[in-house]
């Protein structure tokens, strides 16, 4: 890590972007976005731009991967090669992999895969563009995508980082604080069950600041959380806004 | 992961947990034995093997010379890879690391690079050029469980015997003395994963309590007591209770483990 870095938060206490210390970047949630998927979302969140796309549940392929007993949830977290300063191969790197899974295991406490069983979910994420935080917005997206698709959920999965950044927690780091400050922790949350689904942390946090940080992304997850709803709601008010004009001529 | 336990087996992990026993007598909130032999590997810079219970673990650690990241031009190296090889168990199968075997480095990869256990600006050669990598390979021999808080510590300790060749450099060229150096750390982490079955919270889990495990968090504590890395895994959830008393519980086992292995 880098420790000779200009100061990321004024005296003032607002950032490099001009957010306080518990602000959020401004967000931007679309549902419905792929007509080729069974349910799609798209999330801007600050600069990270990113889609995601569920199909299912369907047949699995290759078959021998279908389990007896339940559905399958595969995920993908891919980054475009242009989604980055230096382009990125486009071959999935380990951090890719690693990323995919952590996904997957945050969105599966959400499904009811005994319901479905010899089935498969697949979903597929591509960062676009990135700017600190990917994985927490292709959560938030991916659910959504998931929803669309009509498949039942326990809640919806929502995703917000807090960290650490020149000794004060902050909410929502964007990239320069993701790679300059001094801790990082990504959470995943579903709120009306209260139940936290993806943790992560990196950089050294005492143990009141790693719980500043939790608490401080659960509150940013809640306020994601009502866009999320907003975003599913909105689709279909454009759907019902359709039918009736077409009942109308 | 398939395994061949019976279901009948499982529901009487379950219910032994609910009752707060296991099925070895140990204590929910117990490691099982540890043993730790050093420099076991001639050939390697450094090495160590671990033995939790039954679960076995070796540690090679070998240093070479490469070029630095572009971003760190003055700090050398460090890198890990895991394989989880076919004879540890029924369930490994050769071929290119899976995702298991990538989460397992990568997270045995951030509590060391987090704490800065390796003093990584001291394996500086020539800035920008030239710097010691130091490649740590985590071996599965056996899996019994709780892979993550035994590769982790394996790794700290092979790095503790790690030695660096003497070397000096003249008209830019590196040349290798004779002698070794201590490879130079900063810090010594230690990982505690805390697994949750049945909605209770247990330490160290053994490979027939992780087929029923929910879900499980492994936390790495740096000698101040400070956490450095958290990983939740499995396809279960935590309450934010849960979490504050899994982080309260990784901290007093990582000392714990600090005490009686004298780190």
């Amino acid at each position: 890590m880098n420790d000779k870095h200009d100061k990321l938060i004024d005296k003032k206490g607002i950032r490099l972007d001009g957010r306080k210390a518990d602000e959020l970047r401004p967000l931007k949630l679309q549902v419905g976005v792929l007509p080729n998927a069974d349910g799609s979302a798209y999330i801007e969140h600050g600069k990270n731009k990113i889609l995601a796309a569920a199909f299912g549940p369907r047949e699995m392929h290759p078959k021998h991967l279908a389990l007896a007993d339940r559905m399958v949830l595969r995920c993908r977290y891919h980054m475009a090669p242009f989604s980055v300063q230096e382009r990125k191969s486009p071959a999935p790197s380990r951090r890719e992999v690693e990323l995919s899974k952590v996904i997957r295991e945050s969105l599966e406490p959400a499904l009811f895969l005994e319901l479905y069983p010899r089935t498969g979910v697949d979903v597929f994420i591509e960062v676009l563009q990135a700017d600190g935080g990917t994985r927490c917005a292709s959560i938030t997206a991916a659910a959504l995508a998931i929803a669309d698709a009509g498949v039942p959920m326990r809640d919806l999965v929502v995703a917000c980082a807090a960290g650490k950044v020149d000794d004060t927690v902050v909410l929502d780091l964007h990239d320069a604080e993701d790679k300059l400050g001094a801790a990082d922790v990504p959470v995943a949350y579903m709120p009306a069950l209260n139940a936290i689904t993806l943790l992560q942390m990196d950089g050294i946090l005492t143990p009141d600041e790693f719980q500043q940080a939790v608490d401080m992304a659960m509150g940013g997850c809640k306020k994601i959380y009502e866009m999320q709803k907003e975003a599913l709601k909105t689709k279909y008010m454009v759907v019902k806004d359709v039918e009736e004009s077409e009942v109308e001529e | 992961m398939s395994s061949l336990i019976t279901k009948v087996r499982l529901k009487q992990i379950s219910q032994h947990i609910e009752k707060g026993k296991r099925l070895d007598e140990r204590g929910l909130h117990e490691h099982r034995p540890i043993t730790i032999e050093e420099g076991i590997i001639e050939k390697a810079e450094g090495s160590a093997r671990i033995y939790l219970g039954k679960t076995e673990v070796l540690v090679g650690v070998k240093v070479e010379t490469g070029e630095p990241f572009p971003d760190t031009p003055n700090d050398g190296v460090q890198t890990v890879n895991a394989e989880l090889v076919p004879l540890a168990s029924p369930n490994f199968e050769p071929g290119p690391p899976d995702e298991n075997s990538i989460e397992l480095a990568r997270i045995v990869d951030r509590g060391l690079r987090e704490s800065h256990a390796i003093d990584t600006e001291k394996l500086c050669i020539e800035a920008g050029k030239k710097v010691f990598v130091v490649f740590i390979d985590v071996y599965v021999l056996n899996h019994d469980g709780n892979l993550i808080d035994a590769s982790a510590l394996a790794a700290l300790a092979a790095l503790m015997n790690t030695k660096i060749p003497n070397y000096e450099v003249k008209d830019g060229e590196l040349k290798i003395k004779q002698g070794y150096t201590q490879l130079p750390m900063k810090s010594r982490p230690i990982t505690v994963t805390v697994g949750k079955i049945n909605n209770q919270l247990v330490i160290d889990p053994q490979y027939e309590e992780e087929q029923v495990m929910d879900s499980r968090i492994s936390i790495a504590v740096n000698e101040k007591g400070n956490i450095c890395a958290v990983q939740k895994g499995g396809s279960g959830y935590f309450t934010p209770q849960q979490i504050l008393e899994a982080s309260k519980l990784a901290q007093a086992k990582a000392a714990e483990l600090r005490k009686k292995l004298n780190w």
